[in-house]
């Protein structure tokens, strides 16, 4: 038994390694990749299908995942790497349904104010292109419930916060033509959800928390800034009277986050919280440059580039024209923000959002505009 | 042609001499300024330009092999032969010199990255970058540091004194045409100077030589060895070897050609070792804009040379998309133009013959060629022997008396 595996395994790497040495230098998957992308072994990527607007700046795209999508859990995010104006950006966004029979996924997006990827997607994205993914990841999903007792949870939720919540809830709770199905699964549950959005119209996926509100599946709670005014989590418990006894789950901005916590430990209670956006980073004039592999730290001014900078304080360098021409002092920026000194360009990088590799950067033509860590 | 510093000794113009150190920072101004409007446009467009070459390109080479499979059918032969001749020059021109060059890193695509890309040349990229993106790019066209002037294996200037081996540069020149990516390996592993200061054993020449000794053992097992023997089906191992070698062969040729119009035609400027030292920004720009030469014709052409018949822009700006070349080509010709600067750029086959006429004249001592006619062939074909068979000094004093025969010819034209 085992004997034939092996068998069958060294002839599989034989075939392969023959079929490199008829591809060198590129390798086979270079050539099945220009007629099945989405095939088994390929990188993963996915296509979109259909793009459904939700809001007047939400949509919700449904998208086709190579054969190696391993599945999700409801309440988990992948990480999606699109590309706008021809260069590559990778965001990371909640999936916003249960696994579906169709094998699709779906994500929903919101255009923030200057988001250039969120935009991109909402107003600009066409069905048919292929996007690249990395599998579903996350640990903000539903506790398994204990046999014969309620789960009780509270979800407070902002903005497009919502968006991994609504996959837990489609999960358990699915609207079809003839209203809410309560799933066997979602017996365990007890839930309610404060879910506070600028406006009704602004609110992404408010029919569907309605609807489920109204068929008694969950409990919601909904504040509207235009019409209740900004949620002071001093009303919490006024909102939820049996706020001790749920388990609060939390996801949308910073700031909300923040405070959630600070009430909740305050109280003593539990709470799981997902955020996607991390601070946003700000451009100044130079900026200490870390290099996690050999441990240096150089403060660097914002007039002269970082490899010069790095070489006066004996970091080993690697370097050509220091022209920004041949690109031989490339460097992978893991997080910060640099300034090309020809142009006053920008390159940020910023861990989640932009390659986990990092972003390459040219040190011989660019000087922090912060704090950096270069994986060098 | 002589470096442009010491023309004026010779009685030539300097053809820089009528710029002043404010001209040039104006135009570096305005150059600065092409090269961000490009930048600033750099988009969608260009990622689709350059997917779809790399597409086209590897469903020309897939088709032209499968065809091969039968290649013992002569319009079988025919088809696959071109069409892979036209694959591997697609590859190496227009796709991995570019990309190697950085002109695509913005897309941050990892598999189009100037970091992570190979090619099929024989020399590694990761040699090719250092050797050509850090010194040709650098010292373009300065005798003594850019390698690719000659490839260290040629005269290309007549301030470089003529010697007997010379005589064979014409012929050294075409076997290195035909078996052009080898010679790009030998003189980026460094190989002669290598032999010639006994350096062989030095580890970093060991670990580049064995590099680029596995790229080839890869290149051949493909195009000799794997192909060949999927072809056996048909019978058609042997002409399947000799499309290969055909196409090889027809890439080695060509890309030869278009880099050797790059800086060796009549009318593109060599520069002094020692003008370099302290160079400025604006300097290095004009020396990139004389010490580089175009091809002009079709979009056909430009995408088989890889856009390197805007070698005047590429030079200019080695990390602008190649597909952007041809749009500032005529603001670039605007302001040769305006700043009184030579913009040289011919149709291929003249290019092809400046260069070789070069080659040719250069390999003759000083002069020789121009006071040659039928009527004197017997006498300068004479001296010729006698400066190839005497010493130093014989070759001294002919080439003296031909100077002054020849500045007296032109005085007396």
């Amino acid at each position: 038994m085992s004997a034939s595996v092996d068998t069958s395994r060294g002839w599989r790497a034989h075939a392969l390694r023959l079929a490199e040495a008829a591809t060198h230098p590129l390798v086979p998957a270079d050539f099945l990749d220009l007629f099945a992308p989405l095939r088994t072994g390929a990188e993963l990527r996915g296509r979109i299908e259909s793009i459904h607007p939700e809001t007047a700046d939400a949509a919700t795209l449904v998208i086709r995942p190579g054969a190696d999508w391993a599945g999700h859990v409801p309440g988990q995010y992948v990480r999606i790497g699109i590309d706008v104006d021809g260069v590559r950006n990778w965001r990371a966004y909640s999936l916003t349904h249960g696994p579906r029979a169709d094998g699709r996924i779906s994500i929903t997006v919101k255009a923030v104010p200057d988001g250039k990827v969120s935009n991109h997607i909402v107003r600009d994205s066409r069905p048919g292109t292929l996007v690249h993914l990395e599998q579903a990841a996350g640990e903000f999903v539903l506790p398994t419930p204990v046999a014969g007792e309620k789960t009780k949870l509270l979800f407070v939720t902002a903005g497009s916060g919502i968006t991994p919540v609504i996959g837990m809830l489609r999960n358990l709770f699915p609207v079809t033509d003839s209203g809410v199905v309560r799933m066997a699964r979602s017996a365990g549950y007890d839930i309610t959800v404060v879910h506070v959005a600028p406006s009704h119209p602004d609110s992404i996926f408010s029919h569907d928390l309605e609807a489920l509100d109204a068929a008694g599946c969950i409990r919601l709670v909904a504040r509207y800034d235009d019409e209740h005014g900004i949620l002071d989590l001093a009303d919490l418990e006024t909102l939820v009277p049996d706020l001790d006894e749920r388990t609060t789950f939390g996801c949308g901005p910073g700031g909300l986050l923040d405070a959630l916590a600070a009430h909740h430990s305050e109280r003593g209670l539990p709470l799981y919280v997902e955020q996607f956006r991390v601070t946003a980073l700000v451009a100044g004039e130079g900026g200490t440059v870390a290099f996690d592999k050999t441990g240096a730290l150089v403060a660097c001014d914002g007039a002269r580039p970082i490899l010069e900078q790095a070489e006066d304080a004996g970091v080993l360098m690697p370097s050509g024209c220091r022209m920004g021409i041949c690109y031989q002092c490339v460097l992978p920026m893991r997080e910060g923000v640099v300034r090309d000194l020809r142009t006053g360009e920008l390159t940020t990088a910023v861990p989640g959002e932009t390659p986990s590799g990092g972003v390459l950067i040219q040190t011989c033509i660019n000087a922090a505009a912060g704090p950096c860590h270069l994986d060098h | 042609m002589t470096t442009i510093q010491k023309k004026p000794r010779i009685g030539q113009v300097n053809p820089i001499a009528h710029l002043s150190t404010e001209d040039l920072e104006a135009m570096a101004v305005e150059l600065d300024a092409i090269r961000q409007s490009v930048i600033d446009s750099r988009g969608e467009s260009d990622a689709r330009y350059i997917r779809r070459v790399i597409k086209t390109q590897r469903s020309l080479e897939l088709g032209s092999r499968v065809v091969l499979l039968a290649s013992i059918f002569p319009p079988a032969w025919v088809l696959g032969t071109a069409g892979l001749s036209a694959a591997k020059i697609l590859e190496n021109m227009e796709i991995g010199h570019n990309i190697l060059h950085g002109q695509w890193d913005w897309m941050r695509d990892p598999k189009i990255h100037s970091t992570t890309w190979e090619w099929d040349s024989a020399t590694p990229a990761a040699q090719w970058k250092y050797a050509h993106n850090e010194l040709h790019h650098n010292f373009t066209n300065v005798i003594g540091k850019d390698n690719d002037l000659g490839y260290g294996i040629m005269r290309v200037d007549e301030d470089q004194p003529w010697a007997p081996m010379h005589l064979g540069q014409p012929l050294w020149n075409f076997v290195n045409a035909l078996f052009f990516e080898y010679g790009i390996a030998a003189y980026d592993v460094e190989l002669r100077g290598a032999m010639l200061h006994k350096t062989t054993k030095d580890p970093k020449f060991q670990r580049e030589f064995k590099a680029v000794l596995g790229k080839i053992r890869r290149q051949v097992t493909k195009d000799y060895v794997v192909h060949p023997a999927a072809s056996l089906v048909t019978g058609s191992f042997l002409t399947t070897i000799a499309a290969n070698f055909t196409a090889n062969t027809v890439r080695n040729l060509w890309s030869h050609s278009v880099i050797m119009c790059g800086h060796f035609p009549e009318g593109v400027q060599t520069f002094e070792k020692r003008s370099i030292d302290g160079e400025t920004k604006p300097e290095w720009y004009v020396r990139q804009m004389l010490g580089s030469a175009n091809i002009s014709g079709s979009k056909l052409m430009h995408i088989m040379t890889g856009n390197l018949s805007h070698q005047i822009e590429h030079h200019l700006f080695p990390d602008l998309p190649s597909n952007r070349y041809g749009e500032i080509a005529p603001k670039i010709k605007d302001l040769f133009e305006r700043y009184g600067l030579e913009y040289c750029e011919r149709p291929l086959p003249q290019q092809v013959y400046s260069a070789w006429h070069k080659v040719l004249r250069l390999s003759l001592p000083n002069g020789w060629l121009d006071q040659t006619t039928p009527r004197n062939l017997p006498g300068q074909l004479k001296r010729l022997f006698q400066m190839t068979t005497g010493g130093p000094k014989v070759r001294r004093a002919l080439q003296a008396r031909m100077t002054q025969e020849n500045r007296r010819l032109a005085k007396a034209a």
